[in-house]
């Protein structure tokens, strides 16, 4: 959780703090059942590796869903997320072990925009891998 | 095998409306691993200036998730579902969901094309109230990858 941020208190370039949010597979299998998606590729490893996958993936949702938490965090609760879009560039690769994966999220305000709207940049990496690519959010901040 | 273009501006019927549980969003909150309280707290949900709990920013996509599962279901589609990854999303607001109201997801096919030995497909679905209020409209692109066939 965290304090409110005010359109006043950002510029350009105004860093997000930098998160990483844990992903194993318990949370690839509670994010099948949450969601309703159980393709395969997220609980299957053989079947994962006889598509051509590395291993089990997380679904890309389970992705933009930490890059959204991310986002809620830092904007505070009277922010209200506008648009919020992103492309998979690479899957999250989460092995059978305790320890699984990791989404490490960083940003940065790129714009600000009128209406106390703020667009920000985001930054997901698993690993050294960039796993979004063109992950924007535009917020209203009060 | 590639996926079907005669799909391509199709728009599917609504399916049955889908009623926001706060039951609903504190499982999905769960699931992501997000405490955040706007999602499970009530009084935090109204002292934001909400009426009720709210949902996270991606909850939309298992409110399309009934709508889409039927599009993507057609046989004529011609979509093979484990060979498919999610390639981009977006999602425009008009305002959070919260837990109480009614909505339903209607889908189009917005975009079918070929990319090198990939099918790429984008779904538009617009959720909005049972009175036709727009609240959030979730574009979604799917890959199916042709390389291991």
């Amino acid at each position: 959780m965290s304090d409110q941020v005010n359109y006043g208190d950002v510029e350009v370039g105004t860093e997000l703090a930098a998160v990483s949010y844990p992903v194993t597979r318990l949370s690839l299998i509670r994010y099948c059942g949450a969601s309703g998606d159980f393709n395969v590729i997220h609980w299957n490893e053989r079947i994962a590796k006889a598509v051509g996958l590395p291993d089990v993936i997380a679904h890309g949702m389970f992705t933009m869903a930490e890059a959204g938490r991310f986002v809620t965090d830092w904007a505070g609760p009277k922010a209200m997320v506008l648009e919020f879009g992103v492309r998979f560039s690479a899957p999250v690769v989460v092995p059978d072990d305790d320890s699984g994966a990791s989404i490490s999220m960083s940003g940065q305000v790129e714009h600000k925009l009128d209406g106390n709207r703020v667009a920000l940049a985001l930054t997901a990496r698993s690993g050294d891998t960039k796993v979004l690519t063109r992950a924007r959010a535009v917020v209203r901040l009060p | 095998m590639a996926i079907n273009p005669d799909f391509l501006g199709k728009t599917f019927p609504p399916g049955e409306p889908y009623e926001i549980s706060r039951v609903k969003l504190a499982e999905f909150a769960d699931a992501i691993g997000d405490p955040n309280p706007l999602y499970r707290d009530r009084s935090a949900a109204v002292h934001a200036g909400y009426p009720d709990v709210i949902a996270p920013p991606t909850f939309p996509i298992v409110i399309g998730m009934a709508s889409s599962a039927r599009a993507l279901a057609d046989p004529g589609l011609n979509l093979n579902y484990a060979m498919v990854v999610h390639g981009e999303q977006r999602f425009t607001y008009t305002r959070p969901l919260h837990a109480g109201e009614v909505v339903t997801a209607q889908v189009t096919i917005s975009d079918i094309k070929q990319v090198g030995r990939n099918s790429l497909m984008t779904t538009t679905t617009k959720i909005a109230t049972l009175d036709g209020e727009h609240v959030c409209t979730a574009e979604a692109t799917l890959v199916e990858r042709g390389g291991a066939g």
